[in-house]
């Protein structure tokens, strides 16, 4: 199963290197990353997506958490979140298939960015199942070009979850 | 106070309380040999990094402190890396510093530059590269705390030639650090130990299963005190022998691959198992699904990614060994369990340790038995890897814990002798003995140049039976006996060679030289000894639980 696991960080470097080295020496998938600062800029969040059984994640939480950069580890998956991915697709897009490109873009309330005589590149936000949608909704055209920033989350509400070297046990 | 990187590194270290470091020069680190050559704390020049890091990791193990190691860049570094993963597998705290090119030319492939920081981070608790000599204290102070606090391990610091030779005004180290994302549990949740309390006076058949944490955390007497209390058999991982007495009748002595009958037995057979500061590991666990198939599982650590990792735990309980068996104590009532008792007995008297000790014939277990009597059970012991390491676990009875130094996460061949050196140079008047075997011994024999010009008298007892043993033993029993490269005809003359090196060299062929060899080598201090004892050729270590297999699938002396 995919969980979403959102980490606060000390925005020290190497702290990338010591997470996707933990990845890669235990085996772990990671689907997505994303890192950004916070609104304190000595500590920054990533959202990590990654997939295994919940022991695997029970196992990946762990290990993250005893990092000693990693300040908290909250595992989005058991309780209300919001998550986005921003998106970029090209698109061939000529004659009449422009405005129906166009059309797709208004429904889904996604924006044009750039205009080339044979292509349309159209930038979506939006959560999975959106995302999937419009790709599909778009595939028949021709896709010539994807890139995805990898998803951002948050809880929903006031944040919950468990702080680091609080007794889990 | 204007003081360079490297002055600041060395007044750190001597607040840190350091007394000995382990290292070996070379460009990249030059300012801080020269810093070195006015410092009070001694340094011992070792002829290979690698046996730099086994002897901070040996010095660590020997006296619970943070061992010190140091190289310079590239090759220098590199050099450590089997020392420092050894430490890591083990949760040994150690501080190892390297030397690194000036941080204009990092990243130019620049003469002896190696990413020491990118190739460390998977068997260090942490790491830093210092890019500013303003850094430097405060990393230092961090470093020896992460190093030595929760679950210990080794942390590096790569510092930069510039780092090493800028001046700052320097206000002292730091007396204070706080790291807001690290912060080890040590007291152990009172519900959780509560409820174990409950299920152990519920509990028929319990069986504590004793590891490293034991020792690392000084939890030996409290050990003890639970033990005894709650009349429960103690078993101990190799990494736990001698955080609980190996001579006390409540002791079943190693357990798992080649453990004795009765602790496999009385592990699958429990219906408690009382599991502190162990990890499951594969060796000990053998087949997981027959592991102490029916026990309720009571797990002691101080790392929570340990609980659960491998087998379930009904009742966790995150913190220091020590606190918790303290509060667990109060908890708990007077048991006995005559039944229990007598069954494990009974296992012991039927099936102890055993070898054919055959007339004419010198068997290593012989030897190590031995070095137990002459030695009355009192010296700090490391090994090597293979069969000279497991015949150590079971023929020398650890009364104490801090007294049996071996690479268990990670079996490390050519750890002993370096290891043994550290240990001495912590332990001046102590007995260190290293039992080696003829393989694992030339992984750093060059170390005999150390141990001599630093005149510590360690004692490597060879057993030496002309192959790399363990491996041959694997090949007899699941290969056919098709000993593909196990053979060590080459070996020198190992007398001889200590000699060369200025070391004292005894020769034993016959049971009857052994006791007057090691009492030889026991008088000796101003050198090291190497007696090159020739063990039975074919001899193997048993029991033996095939890998993979449940612990009680063993196979025994034939
Ligand atoms: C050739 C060979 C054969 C081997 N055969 C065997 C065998 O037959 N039997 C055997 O037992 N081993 C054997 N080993 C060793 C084995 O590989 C493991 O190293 C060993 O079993 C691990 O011991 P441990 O579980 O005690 O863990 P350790 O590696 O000692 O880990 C210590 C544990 O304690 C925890 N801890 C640390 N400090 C504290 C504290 N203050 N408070 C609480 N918890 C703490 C840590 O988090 C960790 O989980 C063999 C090794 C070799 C090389
Ligand atoms: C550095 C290293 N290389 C290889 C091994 C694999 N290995 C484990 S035991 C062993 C044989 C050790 O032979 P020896 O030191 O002569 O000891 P013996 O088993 O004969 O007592 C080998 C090669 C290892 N543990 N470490």
């Amino acid at each position: 199963m995919r969980h979403t696991i959102s980490l606060l960080v000390r925005n020290k470097p190497g702290v990338l290197s010591h997470i996707a080295g933990l990845f890669s020496a235990r085996g772990y998938n990671i689907d997505s990353l994303t890192v950004g600062e916070t609104d304190d800029n000595t500590v920054s969040r990533m959202t990590i997506v990654t997939i295994g059984d919940d022991r695997i994640v029970e196992q990946v939480s762990k290990q993250l958490n005893k990092l000693i950069d990693v300040i908290k580890v909250v595992d989005l998956t058991d309780q209300p979140f919001v998550d986005r991915e921003l998106v970029l697709i090209k698109v061939q897009a000529e004659g009449e298939k422009r405005s129906q490109i166009i059309e797709i873009t208004d429904i889904f309330r996604a924006k044009i960015v750039d205009v080339s005589p044979k292509t349309i590149t159209v930038e979506i936000t939006g959560d999975d199942s959106k995302i999937q949608a419009i790709i599909e909704l778009l595939s028949p055209f021709g896709i010539k070009e994807i890139a995805r920033t990898g998803k951002v989350a948050i809880a929903r509400g006031r944040e919950a979850g468990k702080n680091k070297g609080g007794a889990t046990c | 106070m204007l003081m360079s990187g490297s002055e600041i590194l060395l007044d750190a270290l001597e607040k840190e309380g350091v007394e000995v470091m382990f290292g070996f020069p070379g460009g990249a680190i030059l300012p801080v040999y020269d810093a070195i050559y006015d410092s009070k704390i001694r340094h011992i020049l070792v002829r290979h990094e690698q046996g730099a890091a086994h002897a901070a990791d040996g010095y660590a193990r020997s006296t619970g402190k943070v061992g010190v190691c140091i190289a310079t860049s590239g090759p220098g570094a590199t050099n450590l890396v089997t020392g420092i993963a050894t430490a890591y597998m083990d949760s040994i705290p150690m501080v190892a510093i390297t030397g690194q090119v000036g941080t204009d030319l990092l990243g130019n492939d620049s003469f002896q530059e190696a990413d020491i920081f990118g190739i460390t981070i998977p068997i260090t608790k942490y790491n830093y590269l210092v890019k500013k000599v303003e850094d430097l204290p405060g990393i230092i102070k961090e470093a020896f705390y992460i190093a030595r606090t929760g679950r210990p391990g080794p942390v590096l610091i790569d510092i930069p030639k510039n780092v090493q030779v800028a001046k700052i005004e320097y206000d002292g180290y730091p007396k204070e650090i706080s790291i807001s994302s690290y912060n080890p549990t040590i007291k152990g949740n009172p519900r959780q130990i509560k409820l174990a309390a409950e299920a152990i006076s519920k509990a028929e058949r319990p069986v504590i299963y004793a590891g490293g944490g034991v020792i690392i955390s000084g939890a030996a007497d409290e050990l003890k005190q639970f033990a005894e209390k709650i009349e429960a058999p103690v078993t101990m991982t190799l990494m736990g022998l001698g955080g609980f007495p190996g001579t006390h009748i409540l002791s079943m002595g190693m357990l798992g691959m080649h453990g004795t009958h009765a602790a496999n037995h009385a592990v699958t057979e429990s219906d408690l198992l009382i599991a502190i500061g162990a990890r499951f590991d594969d060796r000990v666990t053998g087949k997981l699904s027959a592991f102490a198939p029916n026990a309720k599982v009571i797990h002691i650590d101080i790392d929570p990614a340990e609980i659960g990792k491998r087998k379930k735990a009904d009742i966790p309980i995150v913190g220091d060994i020590k606190q918790v068996l303290q509060s667990l104590i109060k908890e708990i009532k007077t048991k006995s369990h005559s039944d229990w008792a007598k069954r494990i007995e009974n296992w012991k008297a039927k099936h102890p340790l055993t070898y054919k000790n055959e007339k004419g014939k010198l068997k290593p277990q012989f030897v190590i038995e031995k070095i137990y009597e002459v030695t009355k059970g009192d010296a700090i012991i490391t090994t090597e890897v293979g069969q000279n390491q497991m015949w150590a676990a079971q023929y020398y009875k650890f009364d104490k814990p801090r007294k049996f130094l071996t690479s268990g996460g990670l079996g490390t061949m050519g750890y002993g002798f370096p290891a043994a050196i550290g240990a001495q140079a912590a332990n001046p008047g102590k007995v260190v003995f290293d039992i080696a075997g003829d393989g694992s011994i030339q992984m750093n024999i060059q170390e005999l140049g150390t141990a001599v010009c630093s005149k510590l008298p360690v004692k490597i007892a060879i057993l030496n039976n002309f192959n790399l043993g363990m491996v041959r033993q694997w090949q007899e029993l699941f290969f056919n006996k098709r000993y593909s490269n196990t053979c060590l005809s080459g070996n020198p003359d190992f007398v001889a060679l200590a000699k060369a090196y200025g070391a004292h060299g005894i020769l034993v062929k016959k049971q009857e030289e052994v006791i007057p060899a090691i009492k030889e080598a026991m008088k000796i201090n101003d050198r090291p000894t190497i007696i090159d004892f020739r063990v039975e050729p074919e001899e193997n270590v048993f029991p033996m639980v095939p890998a993979g297999a449940a612990i009680t699938d063993m196979i025994q002396l034939a």
